[in-house]
């Protein structure tokens, strides 16, 4: 057999049309939703100020929530199924502020602060189970969305409202007629669109008039300018360390599972925020089924947008944001104008929602074992 | 002696005895919050019938090393498949037979079924047809699934789930697109697609659970599908007694071990992931049988989850489970869940089930999966 | 270079009477030297002499007080310190290089140079949140990286990411990292230069012997002894966990190193040889390579007699081990390999066990074991899987049924020869210790009835009683059952006292086979991998007594 010959440089230089495969191939799940797009915006016959106006709302709505996924990302923990929790918490700041009357910006500011220690507290939960699922982080977080669902129901439903107890609601618009538990509707008058509103913009199109939720955009662009601030910070540099190889940030001195906890917390506390404005922007909150599509839909979203469970980027929260709403509008639409049935397209976008999960991970490992299976060969020299 | 006391607690784990002095608990205190034990019991036991094999379905995966099938729909919608094939089966050779009976000439085969099914038989033959078309189903789903799983190891669940997820929303648009045309299952309106619901009234409810059963004032005990589920568990423990079921042990157990031993480990994982589908198919038409409904579209989704708990509340672990796991945990977990509702809320007079059963079946998922498993290497 | 003159100078390590002990195994005992600023010592010896626990004392590493400590002192500057973990010892001043590269592959030079001791700037935040919202500041970290690769003397790019590195650069790397921290006084090199190229290595001594220079002394590991010789003021030899020998290069030869590493008493050896006969082959090995990871097969060719031991030795990560695998299609393989006259085609386990072969693998717990799983299904699994062995046909061989009273028989039979101490046939194989496990895999082997049995590292991590046991066992069976057993391993003295003929294995290759009688010394320079050309009449340099 020849020997081995040691490689002197992995270093490869793309050319031309290998950069236009690259391209591709690493962005073919974006490729595939805006061709599909392109395919049914047509059919489902909706005009272009309608799908416009549609994206920049739902942009506004949902990027906030999608971002708060990149940071334990970046911390090599995959998808953050457990921002379910931040949701949870956001709701809890919601149903006080409610119950208080505290409206308008300040009513969402203070729902903010209600939020944040629970989130942080439920983060702080989240990050230790996980550091000891560690390899399992996924599944682990995903039933621990469950879980802690199931106390948050507990919470909510027997808890709030009974007197006596130190968690006093008292508005009857919001408690059962029972007397205790929180009704499933929240009519959410007081803050609806408070953020939105805030910074009032429309314009006239001649035929068409669109109005930007400025005041919610500016958060976003906020939140975008500290993840990439972040990034710099020792302890994003300290993340992408421990992302990239838990053993050997470990041996450098990094706390490793400290950082790994810190990043859950600042998840779920944003997710809390995302939760409040998405909230907002509905306008009625649904006390116990709200916040379970929440993970899902914001994964799906972020995975469309072209990101993977170990990279993720800003750029990919926007892609998959527009992309994954475009075909939640056009698909009911569009089916029914092709088959008759409105309910197969929507059958379609659930079934695109978990699809699309089930395909990222599926990759993401199969990648996994491939580049394993590379490295042995790498090892050979060939 | 106190050793041997805490080897047992920590063998047997704490969840577990919490929540089975739990439902000792709620057991015992039947009769002081006005419930009656015996419907209780019954109730308990019907269930255990009921969901007996989909936890079965759990096995073969976890001891092959797959973990915990949280892909359970897959053999779910397989069954469901042979469900309403045969209702379909039935409807149209129902017509047959009125075209029989007005002296209409058919073959002979199709002469033959339709007496069959005006017979005494009826109930059975239908139920056979719905095991005959779900079993082949379920082979074929289970094999696509295992060569999935297999270019995934080690990341199983989670990707389960959503396979899982993904089958069920893609069957509902086949639910509403395939060409079933009986009444008893299409939408009143418009003609097409299949219900939400559908009764297996008239068909095969109840085949099995009414066979030789005991029904004694308020308790009754449906001794068929018991028979049926000890079938099963049976067919699983020789299954796991055999060659080729020993083999999938020591896959499962540690891979690098079978194959130094010759043996091919993604044929182990295959067979034990069709194992477990078909078994999932079989499960769902038992549920069926006894529940009286046949559930399309989002009905299976989260059905996986409670299978998924009861073998762990059994005391199973990501890569252990035997028959004890499955027959304890299924009377654990069902017990609570029947029970709870009858009891708390006489007690607190509101209805906690719910939560209960959530905080309990997640917990104790969650439970297993933050257990330390023995490091590979 | 060295400031050993300077007698009044305190030497920056001294190691006082350093000895370890592992479960009642002494490993290492009465290890003194010191070492003065400035200065190189190399550090050399056989796999096992003690070296890889002399570095983890020294470098504080959990396992050693976890496994009860040490005996005697170590001393920094004349004080004495006592690690309770590595962050300990970076603190003191050492700095470890470690064979395996601690990169992080989405990482540049730069960063992997400086993780966890960026440079940063401060902001208003730090007041709420701490010190690590610090942002980096990547201007000045660029800076002392490229300080640190200047001081190094070679040309690393400072912007290239761990995963595109050469093999080189990432050692190089390696060692910018402990560098930039100024505080390392002391360096430690565990083979840094078995992954490089002989130019980039020639360039790495030549810039430790500068670093050395700048006052950082430094401990060296390395199996390449030219270049011990080379660049060490000191150099030590470590065997059985005794310092044999204090020398410095000018005073010594390659080959007197080499044979102090491999060199016991005459008497250890087992006199007892058996006159083989000439039999006719059995195995006949040609061109085989396998890819084994950290032992791989480049080009092996041998044969083995119907009938014999034989036996394979060589150092770690020569390749020695990956043979077996290979054979027994455990990692991908290719080459001739012709059993009992008939090729075999290899890459798959299940037809390698078809034709009469059976293997105790090194790797005992990873391969070799069912921890879960009880004594006798570990024992039968094998042989039930490939032979039929211990199954009950019914419905004419359609249900192959576990014959579970068969398998409780042959366990027991087996508990009983090898004295495996246990609790039952039941027991799990976790349980057990680790000679007892070993046993258990011996079983494994001997119940499929093999006529070429492969055994890996049989007395790897065994105590001595169990060491004798098991080799006696291996020996047993060949004159017994007449089977031929080819046995791996990393102790040329253990192959010596059962082998017949030995194959040293280094870098992928078969340096030489040795009738097992031949001196200790022979198979040591063998193993070395020196040119044999330069090797005088191996009797004479076994001549030296110690």
């Amino acid at each position: 057999m020849t020997p081995p010959v040691k490689n002197d440089s992995a270093v490869h230089k793309f050319t031309g049309t290998e950069n236009v495969k690259h391209f591709l191939i690493s962005n073919s799940v974006p490729i595939i939703f805006i061709a599909l797009s392109a395919i049914a915006i047509p059919i489902s016959g909706f005009s272009a100020g309608y799908l416009i106006q549609e994206m920049l709302t739902r942009l506004a709505r949902n990027s906030f929530l999608v971002l708060s996924l990149l940071i334990p990302i970046m911390a090599g923990m995959g998808l953050n199924f457990g921002m379910v929790l931040g949701a949870m918490a956001g709701q809890i700041g919601l149903i006080f502020v409610t119950d208080w009357a505290v409206v308008g910006i300040p009513g969402m500011v203070l729902a903010a602060l209600i939020s944040m220690p629970i989130a942080a507290f439920l983060g702080f939960i989240c990050g230790s189970v996980l550091n000891k699922a560690k390899g399992r982080e996924m599944v682990t977080s995903y039933i621990l969305g469950f879980f802690i669902n199931g106390i948050y129901q507990f919470v909510v439903l027997y808890t709030m409202g009974i007197r006596g107890l130190h968690i006093p609601i008292t508005n009857p618009q919001l408690v059962l007629s029972r007397g205790f538990g929180i009704r499933n509707a929240i009519n959410l008058t007081g803050i609806r669109r408070a953020l939105d509103n805030a910074l009032p913009l429309t314009h006239n199109f001649g035929h068409f008039t669109i109005s930007i939720p400025l005041g919610t955009y500016v958060t976003i662009a906020a939140f975008c300018f500290f993840i990439v601030w972040f990034r710099r910070t020792k302890l994003g540099q300290d993340m992408r360390a421990i992302g990239q190889d838990m053993a050997v940030a470990g041996s450098a001195g990094i706390a490793v599972e400290r950082t790994r906890v810190i990043a859950i917390v600042i998840s779920t506390v944003l997710a809390a925020f995302g939760q409040i404005i998405f909230l907002q922007n509905i306008g009625t909150m649904n006390t116990y089924n709200s916040h379970e599509q929440t993970g899902m839909f914001s994964i799906a979203a972020l995975l469309i947008g072209g990101a993977t469970v170990s990279r993720a980027s800003i750029t990919n929260v926007f892609v998959g944001v527009t992309l994954f709403h475009m075909m939640f509008v056009v698909s009911p639409t569009a089916g029914k104008e092709l088959i008759g049935q409105a309910q197969l397209g929507e059958y379609f976008r659930v079934f695109v929602s978990y699809g699309i999960i089930a395909v990222a991970l599926v990759l993401h490992a199969w990648k996994r074992l491939q580049e394993r299976e590379r490295a042995r060969r790498g090892l050979r020299g060939e | 002696m106190s050793g041997k006391f805490e080897k047992f607690i920590s063998d047997f784990g704490w969840p577990r005895i919490i929540i089975a002095l739990f439902l000792l608990l709620l057991f015992a205190s039947t009769p002081f919050v006005g419930v009656k034990l015996d419907t209780s019991i019954s109730d308990t036991l019907v269930r255990v019938g009921m969901n007996g094999v989909l936890v079965l379905a759990m096995v073969p995966m976890v001891q092959s090393g797959c973990g915990l099938n949280f892909g359970l729909p897959l053999g779910i919608i397989a069954g469901l498949l042979g469900a309403v094939t045969s209702i379909q089966v039935a409807t149209s050779f129902d017509a047959l037979y009125q075209v029989i009976s007005s002296g209409g000439s058919v073959g002979v085969f199709a002469s033959a079924l339709s007496s069959v099914l005006q017979s005494g038989a009826r109930g059975l033959a239908l139920f056979g047809i719905a095991l005959a078309i779900a079993l082949p189903c379920a082979a074929i789903l289970g094999f696509l699934y295992a060569q999935i799983l297999n270019r995934v190891k080690g990341e199983e669940m989670m990707i389960a789930t959503y396979v899982g997820f993904s089958s069920v929303a893609v069957m509902c648009m086949a639910w509403l697109l395939l060409p079933f045309n009986s009444p008893v299952m299409v939408w009143g309106y418009g003609g097409s697609g299949l219900r939400t619901t559908i009764s297996t009234e008239g068909f095969w409810r109840h085949i099995l659970s009414d066979f030789g059963s005991i029904d004694f004032g308020n308790f009754y005990f449906p001794t068929g599908m018991f028979i049926f589920f000890a079938i099963m568990v049976c067919i699983v423990w020789a299954f796991f007694r055999t060659k080729t079921g020993t083999a999938m042990t020591a896959a499962g157990s540690n891979p690098e071990f079978a194959r130094a031993s010759g043996i091919d480990v993604n044929k182990m994982r295959t067979i034990s992931v069709m194992l477990s589908t078909v078994l999932g198919a079989v499960g769902i038409l038992v549920y069926e049988q006894s529940f009286g409904f046949i559930q399309l579209y989002m009905g299976p989704l989260y059905m996986a989850f409670p299978a998924v708990a009861a073998i762990l509340l059994g005391g199973a672990s990501v890569n252990k489970a035997t028959m004890a796991n499955v027959i304890v945990g299924t009377f654990l977990f069902q017990g609570i869940l029947t029970m709870t509702p009858s009891v708390i809320n006489s007690i607190l007079k509101s209805d906690m089930s719910e939560v209960i059963r959530i905080i309990v079946s997640n917990g104790m998922i969650l439970y297993a999966l933050t257990r330390k498993t023995r490091v590979k290497r | 270079m060295s400031n050993r003159l300077d007698s009044a100078a305190t030497p920056l390590l001294t190691v006082d009477a350093v000895g370890k002990e592992f479960f009642g195994n002494r490993v290492l005992e009465e290890v003194n030297f010191s070492l003065y600023a400035g200065e190189i010592l190399g550090l050399v010896g056989e796999n096992g002499a003690g070296k890889s626990t002399l570095m983890n004392i020294l470098f504080g590493m959990p396992v050693i007080s976890q496994t009860g400590g040490y005996d005697g002192r170590i001393l920094i500057e004349g004080e004495e310190v006592r690690f309770s973990s590595p962050f300990d010892a970076i603190d003191a001043g050492i700095g470890m290089v470690h064979q395996e590269f601690s990169l992080l592959p989405g990482f540049t030079a730069t960063e992997n140079i400086l993780l966890n001791r960026e440079s940063t700037k401060y902001n208003p935040l730090v007041e709420v949140f701490g010190d690590r919202i610090k942002t980096l500041d990547r201007r000045d970290m660029r800076r002392r990286a490229d300080e640190a690769i200047s001081i190094l003397g070679f040309s690393i790019d400072p912007e290239a990411l761990g995963a595109e590195m050469p093999v080189g650069h990432k050692q190089f790397t390696e060692i910018a990292r402990e560098i930039d921290r100024k505080s390392t006084k002391l360096l430690v090199l565990d083979e840094p230069t078995a992954v490089l190229a002989e130019s980039e290595a020639e360039i790495l001594i030549k810039s430790l012997r500068g670093l050395a220079e700048r006052g950082i002394s430094m401990i060296f590991i390395s199996h390449r002894l030219q270049e011990v010789i080379d660049l060490c003021d000191e150099i030590i030899i470590l065997r059985d966990g005794r310092v044999v020998k204090e020398t410095k290069p000018a005073e010594t030869s390659i080959f007197q190193v080499a044979s102090l590493m491999v060199g016991r008493n005459v008497e250890a050896v087992s006199t007892e040889r058996r006159l083989m006969e000439e039999t006719e082959t059995i195995l006949d090995v040609q061109n085989l390579w396998v890819d084994m990871p950290g032992e791989t097969v480049r080009d092996v060719t041998f044969s083995v007699r119907k009938g014999e031991i034989f036996g394979v030795g060589g150092l770690a990560g020569q390749g020695k081990l990956g043979i077996a695998n290979g054979i027994m299609g455990l990692f991908p393989a290719g080459g001739n390999v012709t059993v009992k006259g008939e090729p075999l085609r290899l890459n798959d386990p299940a037809l390698s066990l078809s034709r009469d072969m059976a293997f105790v693998a090194e790797d005992r717990r990873g391969v070799g074991l069912l921890l879960d799983e009880p004594i006798d299904w570990n024992i039968a699994f094998t042989a039930m899987q490939v032979q039929d062995k211990f199954v009950r046909k019914i419905l004419g061989g359609l249900i192959k049924w576990r014959d579970d009273a068969a398998m409780r028989e042959v366990a027991l039979d087996y508990i009983n020869r090898l004295e495996i101490r246990c609790t039952g046939h039941r027991q799990r194989a976790v349980e057990l210790s680790g000679g007892n496990q070993q046993k258990v895999c011996l079983a494994k082997a001997f119940v499929v009835g093999p006529e070429i049995l492969f055994v890996s590292e049989p007395t790897r991590g065994i105590d001595i009683g169990a060491k004798r046991l098991v080799l006696d066992t291996i020996r047993q069976v060949n004159e017994d059952t007449g089977a031929t057993v080819i046995v791996t391993s990393s102790e040329l003295e253990e192959l010596r006292s059962v082998c017949d003929r030995i194959a040293i294995v280094d870098s992928g290759r078969i340096s030489g086979v040795r009738d097992a009688s031949r001196p200790a010394e022979e198979f040591g320079v063998l193993m070395l991998g020196e040119s044999p050309s330069l090797v005088p009449a191996a009797a004479t340099i076994g001549g030296e007594t110690f």
